[in-house]
């Protein structure tokens, strides 16, 4: 887009998408370490900005290790809430049999706490991947599919009709506009989704495992280690943040036609 | 009806001829909803014949299955009694021979104009390049030629009309079904619209079945106007309109056309309002 006068270089800075959230985030810092100072909080209750970013420079490769089992995990649980989350939608919202049946249940399984549930994948699939992938799938799975079933149910009848009288096969009219018409509500929910995921690998490392960020958590707090949770949590925010802005990338080349994703507004007239 | 007056030729009933192996066919045709809370009787029985090529427009309450008389013909539904001959094929499921054109212009917004006006190519199956030309034919017949590229939303709700429009007309069907296609568009878009259709049926020479809730609109356009009860549905009447095509606006002034329209209203006045 072409600027129509040219800007000073300071507001072109603070025009990048990124530099507000950062100064932002400079901003939450020093007022952390501000009310440390002020209020004289011990250490060993919330440690200082100067202790976690000292644990990130000398700790870097073990956290770096400890964070691959985690995004493994992570990615896991998304995808496979993702590949179960949009069918399983497809299938509430193509029949009023199916939603009778699988939907209330469904609704009923999320009250179930899945901490409370996440010890027992350790006993049915031991200390590895297994129980952490279930758990982020577990987490990812349902916000995926409420957000597919409302995308394909919010499809105007009308023109499910007129495709329709167009002579277009039942897979057809789905594929031509069901589907493309459900892509931004399925992307919403993916994003919510792939945040939650990355709480569902944690809480599976909580429970049972030796590995991965959850576990770095857990062992730190054991210790009070404080200043190695707070920088374990900063990776698990920057895990979070990574996936979410690579849903959020995706989302922009398969939908460009989505009024979220209009950036310059072009009027014919 | 005033029985003491003898009404002037253009107000006289027309009673229907039995119908040729043309055009559209409705004979015994009634459509009953079964719902949980029983039956609901949308439209009673119904018999009238389309001529090929003739603009035949629908005027009626809301709620007198005048969109389900629309899905009946296209054959999205099936009716419950009667059937439904067009060309002489009876209709039993979606046929593919009529065009639709909704309220909304329904266009999917990730198609550009060009894609959403091949739409029914695409559905159909039928070879993209052979009516590659004709898409962009019809969009310079309703004006809209250069925005072949753009996509639905950059279009104003007009012009994307004219785009359904063509949509329902790409497939060369032989029918244009068009269900209050103007509603949605302010008055003076309105009626440019509607000049712009006759125009486009003239020169496509097509059979159009257009439901309004404007009886000047139905006047103006229509060769015939059907009037309906309300629900359940039935013919209240069918009325020749004798004005010469083409027609300007200025025919709105002519003392037939206002005199039709004041007969087809009070066709409503007798029922209660016309909402």
């Amino acid at each position: 887009m072409a600027e129509p006068k040219p800007q000073g270089a300071v507001s072109k800075m603070l025009n990048a998408a990124w530099v507000r959230p950062f100064l932002f985030l400079v901003f939450i810092v020093v007022a952390w370490d501000l009310s440390i100072r002020l209020f004289k909080i011990p250490a060993y209750q919330i440690p200082s900005p100067a202790d976690v970013v000292a644990v990130l420079r000398t700790e870097w490769p073990e956290l770096l290790r400890q964070s691959w089992p985690t995004t493994y995990a992570t990615v896991c649980g998304f995808l496979l809430s993702a590949l179960f989350g949009i069918p399983v939608a497809m299938l509430i919202a193509g029949s009023k049999t199916v939603e009778s049946y699988v939907y209330p249940l469904l609704v009923f399984s999320q009250s179930v706490p899945k901490i409370a549930i996440a010890p027992l994948f350790v006993v049915w699939f031991g200390f590895g991947i297994i129980p952490k992938v279930i758990s982020a799938f577990l987490l990812g799975f349902f916000p995926v599919v409420v957000s597919a079933v409302q995308g394909f149910k919010s499809v105007d009848p009308d023109m499910v009709d007129l495709a329709r009288a167009m002579q277009g096969s039942r897979f057809q009219v789905f594929r031509t506009v069901n589907l493309p018409h459900a892509l931004p509500a399925i992307f919403s929910g993916l994003k919510v989704s792939v945040t939650l995921a990355v709480v569902g690998a944690v809480v599976g490392e909580f429970v049972g495992s030796n590995s991965g960020i959850g576990y770095v958590m857990q062992r730190s707090i054991g210790t009070f280690d404080l200043p190695t949770m707070f920088a374990a949590l900063v990776i698990l925010a920057l895990l979070g943040v990574i996936l979410f802005w690579m849903v959020d990338r995706i989302e922009k080349l398969v939908i460009p036609w989505h009024v979220s994703q209009r950036e310059d507004v072009i009027f014919a007239s | 009806m005033n029985e003491a007056v003898q009404p002037a030729a253009h107000l006289r009933l027309v009673s229907d001829r039995a119908g040729d192996a043309s055009g559209i066919n409705l004979s015994g045709v009634s459509k009953t909803y079964r719902t949980r809370d029983g039956d609901v009787p949308s439209l009673r029985p119904l018999d009238f014949h389309i001529n090929d090529g003739e603009f035949f427009v629908v005027v009626g309450p809301s709620g007198c299955g005048k969109s389900t008389l629309l899905k009946l013909i296209s054959g999205l539904l099936p009716p419950t009694t009667g059937e439904i001959l067009v060309e002489g094929e009876k209709v039993t499921t979606p046929h593919g021979n009529v065009g639709i054109v909704f309220q909304n212009a329904l266009l999917l917004p990730w198609r550009n104009i060009l894609n959403n006006v091949m739409l029914p190519i695409d559905m159909k199956r039928l070879a993209r390049d052979k009516y590659l030309a004709r898409a962009k034919e019809l969009l310079k017949l309703v004006g809209l030629e250069g925005f072949e590229k753009k996509l639905p939303w950059q279009l104003s709700g007009g012009m994307q009309q004219r785009a359904s429009i063509c949509r329902a007309l790409v497939h060369d069907p032989k029918i244009m079904l068009m269900d209050e296609p103007f509603g949605a568009l302010d008055a003076l878009t309105r009626e440019r619209m509607n000049v712009e259709l006759m125009r486009i049926q003239r020169e496509t020479k097509k059979t159009v079945l257009l439901i309004t809730h404007s009886i000047p609109e139905a006047v103006f356009l229509a060769d015939r106007v059907l009037v309906m009860t309300e629900r359940p549905g039935a013919v209240a009447a069918i009325y020749d309109v004798p004005l010469p095509r083409p027609r300007s606006l200025d025919v709105m002034a002519d003392p037939v056309f206002t005199e039709l329209v004041q007969r087809i209203r009070k066709h409503f006045f007798s029922q209660g309002a016309l909402d």
